[in-house]
């Protein structure tokens, strides 16, 4: 499941349950919906109640970071867990799309506005 | 002491993505019934997700009325999954293997780099046309230290 904030240009997506090929489809289509329909430029990810991320998930982030930039937007997440964490990591995602260990809503405020 | 008892299970089920969840759930069940980290649990969890992930999206290119079947065998100590499909097959196995390589545009090729990375072993058999059989081995780690142990 995914539930959608707008807050200014900002949307902020948080994801739950396991970000396999079921759910990376219905991030995908969520994310590029409002990406088109709404006048928002920044993507931040909750995935603070995700509980596993494989392949299909990282593509579909890495795709979605794609249309943000092309958008002059910026992409962030935060709220991983340590398992989620690691595979962020080893697939060198977390050296493409910045990961906050929290949330911190300022930071992500300033990154946003920068 | 409980003394490990080899067992097996196999799995055969439609070509749905949903499948997946299910493919990793039964496999991580089995494991969990010998003495094993946390840790390598996750870790077979996503071996076995990009196996059968493959099988679904490239082997059945999508197409949810196929066969995928899995199948898990732990014996002393060692696991061995098999993860098998009759979809288009692949052309270059050594390619396909090879990390960021994917025929999909909207993917990093990262399924065999996870598969490789948190299983000992991954073998490949394949022909175009047939199908594809991947076969995953990984020594359990506290299996045979608890089987030591209760000596
Ligand atoms: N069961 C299969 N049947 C046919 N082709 C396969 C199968 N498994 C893998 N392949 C081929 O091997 C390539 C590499 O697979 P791999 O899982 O490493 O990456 P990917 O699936 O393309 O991307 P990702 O796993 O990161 O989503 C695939 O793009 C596909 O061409
Ligand atoms: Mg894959």
């Amino acid at each position: 499941m995914v539930t959608v904030k707008i807050k200014n240009d900002n949307l902020i997506i948080k994801v739950f349950g396991e970000l396999d090929l079921v759910v990376a489809k219905e991030f995908r289509e969520t994310v590029d919906k409002i990406l088109m329909d709404k006048p928002v430029k920044n993507l931040i990810l909750d995935l603070s109640q995700v509980s596993f991320i494989d392949s299909s998930g990282l593509g579909a982030l890495l795709g979605r970071y794609k249309l943000v930039q092309q958008k002059g937007g910026k992409m962030s997440i935060f709220g991983a867990n340590p398992q989620v964490f690691r595979i962020l990591d080893l697939s060198g995602v977390r050296k493409i799309i910045p990961v906050f260990q929290t949330e911190d809503l300022e930071l992500e405020k300033r990154r946003a506005n920068q | 002491m409980t003394k490990i008892e080899d067992n097996c299970i196999r799995l055969e089920f439609k070509s749905l993505p949903e499948n997946v969840a299910l493919a990793r759930v039964v496999i991580a069940s089995l494991v969990s019934q010998v003495d094993t980290t946390l840790n390598d649990l996750e870790e077979i969890k996503v071996a076995v997700s990009e196996a059968v992930s493959n099988a679904i999206v490239h082997g059945y290119q999508n197409n949810t009325t196929e066969t995928v079947i899995v199948e898990g065998e732990i014996k002393q100590g060692i696991l061995k999954v098999s993860i098998e499909d009759t979809g288009i097959g692949i052309e270059n196995i050594e390619e396909a293997m090879t990390p960021a390589f994917s025929t999909s545009p909207d993917r990093m090729g990262l399924g065999f780099v996870f598969m490789k990375s948190f299983m000992d072993e991954v073998e490949v058999f394949s022909e175009p046309g047939k199908g594809t059989k991947v076969v995953l081995t990984k020594k359990l780690i506290n299996s045979g230290s608890c089987a030591l142990a209760a000596n």
